[in-house]
């Protein structure tokens, strides 16, 4: 029997079974009283209900399209499990208060946050995207750029590539007090910082990937009366494509780190200066609604960015094993 | 009489091998070939006959001699001459599609052509295979877009340097007739560099036998009987039995000891 052909019963089940998780979480949440007044959780709860609906869409959804019940299926237990986890933190945390406060609260008292704060966050937020935006895209453009110069002259390969290489093993953030001095305003400074990081990674894969190019492709450009430029933008630089993502990827890492940690130095905004901020007035549980909205945040871009990847690499697929093939 | 479409006169080109030691590619080597023409390029491996393909082609240049092309002296590659390697060469970023019309879109001249795409994805027989990647057709499919690719630029001459050197043998007879089928089709000049002698035979007006140590002709023969050539034939295998003698492989003999 192939997992793919699930009967009918069967997926039935796991469409009851995924969801009741969250459900027994949301019954306790309800049932039991919290102790303490300040606590709102009408934020969890919400959010409980609205996982339970996600999945009990996503589990009608795949009940008339057989090919994805399996992936359903699979992700079932996980999922499960997921909202056992919450039930067993929000009752350890909020309706029992068994966790040292104010450093571990409740699921209710974080979520809370997303409603108490939403405009505060959101401006933090929209700090945080901007910069990343500035850095990562300048950081990026400079970083092929100097990528094609080094990978396609000579001389630039024997000048800058050192340079490169020297450069690229500081962290970017050590530049920070000259950055601070340096440019007029702490945004800045942190686009230069995001930019700098994302440039070595990137700058580095992007000449490598083109000084592989096996000759034999340069030398079908000339037969086919390709000229120089040819040879760099048809030649070249597709062949370095999937080495120029693998050097984005690695560049996406660094920069999230050089991000938050400039917001928590420098800025006057951004999700690194909402920590820094909450931690001041030691709103601990502030802290982890930040950070929930940073591995939402970044998780969404590395996901388009691999899209993205996928998109431009679709000659790949099944040529080597580089390219995820589901998301 | 037709014209001559490449002439090499007296060419020599010399390597030096990785141990500083003067190789001698091709020593004094001619050759014309006339319109129309397919012309077959045979020896043992090491005779010179890719250096002198790829001097046709003006990838390499020789130290002394000419090498010319419709009369005009040939210094870079041109795509009047097309080229098809011996190992696979197709862009892997593209489709069978990107790669053929790459000969249109590197001269600038796509979208005044672009009608011959499809024109040339039928001549080599990839008709529903336009939107597969290199990696997801057999060798012989990517040869014959290679083929295609040349062709597209209508090359005055289309070298090919062992193209079937890396194909089973069933793929490669399908292979040798799609090439004289493109060949009548076309009339395109062709040079092919091999080390089979039956494809050779099979193919060929005329028969370039190379030596090697130093690389230089020894014979030129040609091919009279009309195809289809039928590969058991007394004609074919009288010819067949005078290139091996030519090439001293007629019959077991001490070979000469080379130095490794």
């Amino acid at each position: 029997m192939t997992i793919r052909e699930l009967s009918d019963v069967k997926f039935g089940f796991t469409v009851i079974f995924t969801p009741l998780g969250f459900g027994l979480a949301l019954v306790a949440s309800l049932v039991i009283p919290t102790p303490d007044a300040v606590i709102n959780d009408t934020a969890y709860q919400v959010i409980l209900a609205g996982l339970m609906l996600l999945y009990l869409a996503t589990g009608a959804l795949a009940w008339f399209r057989p090919n994805r019940r399996e992936q359903f299926a699979k992700c079932a237990p996980f999922r499960f499990v997921m909202g056992l986890v919450l039930l067993a933190w929000d009752l350890l945390g909020t309706k029992y208060g068994a966790l040292p406060m104010p450093f571990f609260p409740g699921p209710s008292k974080i979520t809370w946050v997303f409603v108490e704060e939403r405009a505060f966050l959101f401006t933090n937020m929209l700090y945080s995207l901007r910069l990343y935006f500035c850095g990562f895209v300048s950081g990026v453009v400079a970083g092929v750029g100097t990528g094609i110069i080094i990978g396609w002259f000579r001389p630039a390969n024997y000048w800058i590539m050192p340079a490169l290489k020297m450069t690229g093993v500081i962290p970017a953030v050590a530049w920070m007090p000259f950055a601070l001095t340096v440019f007029p305003t702490s945004f800045m400074a942190g686009c230069f910082l995001v930019s700098m990081c994302a440039w070595f990674p990137i700058g580095f894969q992007t000449a490598r990937g083109m000084q592989t190019t096996q000759k034999v492709y340069f030398e079908v450009a000339q037969t086919i009366g390709g000229g120089r430029l040819y040879a760099l933008f048809h030649v070249a630089l597709p062949n370095a494509l999937p080495s120029i993502f693998t050097g984005i990827s690695t560049a996406n890492g660094l920069a999230f780190t050089t991000l938050v940690m400039t917001e928590m130095m420098g800025a006057r905004g951004g999700l690194g200066y909402y920590i820094n901020w909450a931690k001041a007035w030691s709103s601990y549980y502030k802290v982890y609604a930040a950070i929930i909205i940073m591995a939402v945040l970044f998780s969404l871009i590395m996901k388009i960015i691999s899209v993205i990847q996928a998109r431009a690499l679709v000659w790949q697929k099944g040529l080597t094993s580089n390219v995820e093939e589901r998301g | 009489m037709s014209k001559n479409v490449v002439e090499v006169v007296g060419v020599c080109r010399t390597y030096k091998s990785a141990r500083g030691e003067e190789v001698h590619a091709l020593e004094n080597v001619s050759l014309t070939v006339s319109e129309g023409e397919f012309v077959s390029i045979i020896g043992s491996s090491g005779c010179g006959k890719t250096t002198l393909l790829r001097l046709v082609a003006g990838l390499d240049k020789p130290q002394s001699g000419t090498c010319s092309l419709n009369g005009a002296p040939i210094v870079a590659p041109s795509p009047k001459s097309g080229y098809v390697f011996q190992q696979q060469s197709l862009f892997p970023w593209l489709t069978v599609e990107g790669n053929i019309a790459s000969g249109l879109k590197a001269r600038g001249v796509y979208k005044q052509y672009k009608d011959e795409v499809p024109k040339y994805i039928s001549l080599v027989g990839l008709d529903g295979f336009e939107h597969s990647y290199p990696h997801q057709i057999s060798g012989g499919m990517a040869q014959r877009a290679a083929i295609a690719r040349s062709l597209i630029n209508r090359p005055s001459v289309l070298l090919l340097d062992e193209p079937m050197g890396a194909l089973d043998s069933f793929t490669r007879a399908g292979l040798q007739d799609k090439l004289l089928e493109i060949w009548r089709a076309n009339g395109t000049t062709m040079i092919l560099v091999t080390h089979d002698i039956d494809e050779a035979i099979y193919l060929s007006d005329k028969i370039v036998i190379m030596t090697p140590r130093p690389g230089k002709v020894s014979e030129v023969l040609e091919v009279k009987f009309p195809h289809p050539r039928h590969r058991g034939g007394a004609e074919f295998l009288g010819l067949r039995r005078v290139i091996l003698e030519k090439l001293n492989l007629a019959s077991a003999q001490p070979q000469p000891e080379y130095r490794i």
